[in-house]
């Protein structure tokens, strides 16, 4: 359903996409993993139109879209949510959501009934009629994939839904992403909590200085050296096997 | 237009009675006060579009407001047009100079103090420009030729001068509603709350606030040749000066920004007290302005959602909003 090849995107000296190529087939979710700063981002920002790349290109659904606008790309089917939630929060829960559904129900009336529909689907039910910034984060978190739900988007781009939750919290979203994949969704999401992704993520990228160092099922990735120094410095791979053999 | 509170009811309340009760005034002075109040109101609902829902703060309404009233003005002196026709090329030239602007303004993504800026910069061009050229009557301004009657659009009789402005307000307060209530109002209520994720929602943002340009620039057209209407004569310097541009915005941040009955009660109420320290200092001229600043600082520290958002606190309808606030 998403291509992408051959990504590179420098911000001054700094090569922070580097030759990045990944494959998102449809009805999976794919995870895109990684330390700190290692650019999983800023993948995001251009596979979603935010940024230009310098080279390369991304295929949506057999449709270069190299390029477009982010506008234009929520209008084609595919929606990224922000790591630090971007909530309107002078409208209510509701009006939120709406925003999203307009996209494709130009009547207030229709809208609104998406909105409450989705809202209430994402556990947002009690507080359609709040003011957005009267949820807590998890609740904020969930305000975002019900707005980019709203959209009508097939393919959602989620970048670290479950950063700053409690485990029991985490627990509640991947349900959630679990049961937005069973409704025919696609999804490619940046996580950093590794439970979570080891739990629902059928296959990984894993992203390191701007490159891609590893691609695999979740058990084939945490064995893996390169992934392993990656996270933990380098000579870490070395000294586990150590550990594990004394 | 949905009202939240009882507050909000009281002060719909006193407004509609405070312009019922002018026609019963005993003194004439409160009606031409009125008059000019409401088309000030009218610049400021225009102001209230950009400013108010899409969060554009613009300083230079009088780009808007001014060329509407010298595109109705030259097509009526130069080219000897009915005032009608001439109110409908001053609605066009004021949708069409906020598209210009806008469209330029955005293209470079200009934003805040930028924007607001650039579009002061826009006025003071314009109004430098039409003092200059004799097409726009240079420094002596444009003056309309005495033709009492609707057809050409001049009322002399100031009940009914009073009345439609009335009838305009009211129309522009109700469109303001609808277009607040609709699919394009939500949009421009989510650039302003946020325009990244705005755009990332599907949102053509740079579309959207264009448009809201064009639409705030028909609004400023209309008041501006209303204006020309009314007093037969325009200059650069009352039509383009920047109190256009301050007043415009200043009604609305009082009243309420991006609230249908906002631009209304702000100017009305700023309109009053202008007034009231005029006539208890008669000899000191311009003071009226100190108070202006002083009402404009409290109102930004104690109401920053104006009188329209104080007045929700009082008797909500709904419990959970008023928790809330």
């Amino acid at each position: 359903m998403l291509e992408v090849r051959h990504l590179s995107k420098t911000f001054g000296g700094l090569k922070a996409v580097s030759d990045v190529s990944l494959d998102v087939p449809e009805g999976s979710i794919v995870g895109l993993l990684g330390p700190n700063g290692a650019g999983k981002t800023t993948c995001f920002t251009i596979i979603a139109g935010f940024t230009k790349a310098d080279t390369g290109h991304v295929h949506f659904a057999g449709q270069d879209i190299t390029g477009f606008s982010p506008h234009h790309i929520c209008r084609l089917g595919m929606i990224r949510t922000f790591q630090i939630v971007q909530p309107f929060v002078g409208l209510t829960v509701q009006e939120n959501i709406a925003v999203g559904a307009y996209l494709h129900h130009p009547q207030r009336r229709e809208a609104m009934a998406v909105a409450r529909d989705v809202g209430k689907r994402l556990g947002l039910g009690g507080m359609l009629d709040r003011p957005a910034s009267a949820l807590t984060i998890a609740g904020r978190k969930r305000l975002e994939l019900a707005r980019a739900l709203a959209t009508g988007a097939r393919l959602l781009l989620l970048d670290e839904v479950m950063a700053g939750l409690i485990p029991s919290e985490i627990n509640e979203i991947v349900a959630i992403i679990r049961q937005i994949q069973s409704e025919g969704h696609t999804i490619l999401l940046i996580e950093h909590v590794m439970q979570a992704v080891m739990s629902l993520v059928e296959t990984a990228y894993v992203l390191n200085q701007g490159r891609l160092i590893a691609h695999g099922t979740p058990q084939q990735l945490v064995a893996d050296p390169e992934v392993i120094e990656a996270y933990l410095g380098h000579g870490a791979a070395a000294r586990l096997q150590e550990g594990h053999h004394a | 237009m949905k009202f939240q509170s009882w507050g909000q009811c009281a002060l719909a309340f006193f407004a509609i009675a405070y312009l019922a009760g002018v026609y019963f005034a005993s003194s004439p002075i409160w009606m031409g006060f009125s008059i000019n109040a409401l088309i000030v109101t009218l610049a400021a609902l225009s102001w209230n579009i950009t400013g108010g829902l899409g969060g554009l703060s613009s300083f230079g309404h009088a780009a808007l407001y001014g060329t509407g009233a010298y595109a109705s003005a030259i097509l009526q002196v130069k080219y000897g047009v009915n005032a009608w026709f001439g109110l409908g090329g001053g609605i066009a030239a004021g949708a069409a100079m906020g598209a210009f602007i806008g469209g330029l303004a955005f293209r470079y993504g200009l934003k805040g103090s930028y924007f607001a800026l650039v579009t002061l910069a826009f006025a003071e061009v314009l109004r430098i420009c039409a003092s200059s050229f004799e097409w726009t009557g240079g420094g002596s301004g444009l003056q309309l030729k005495l033709m009492p009657g609707l057809a050409q659009l001049q009322i002399i009789e100031r009940p009914w001068i009073y009345t439609g402005l009335l009838a305009v307000v009211g129309l522009v307060m109700f469109l303001t509603g609808l277009i607040k209530h609709s699919r394009f109002g939500a949009y421009l209520i989510a650039i302003r709350e946020n325009e990244d994720a705005a755009e990332a929602l599907g949102i053509n943002t740079y579309k959207i606030k264009v448009q809201a340009m064009a639409i705030s620039g028909a609004f400023g057209g209309l008041a501006g040749v209303l204006y020309l209407q009314l007093w037969l004569f325009i200059d650069s310097t009352v039509v383009y000066g920047s109190a256009v541009s301050v007043e415009a915005l200043i009604g609305p941040i009082i009243g309420g920004a991006g609230t249908v009955w906002g631009p209304l009660l702000g100017t009305l109420g700023l309109h009053l007290l202008g007034e009231g320290t005029k006539s208890l200092l008669p000899n000191s001229p311009g003071l009226n302005f100190v108070f202006y600043a002083i009402v404009l600082i409290c109102a930004l520290r104690f109401l920053p959602q104006g009188f329209v958002g104080f007045a929700a606190r009082f008797g909500a309808f709904n419990k959970k909003e008023r928790d809330d606030a």
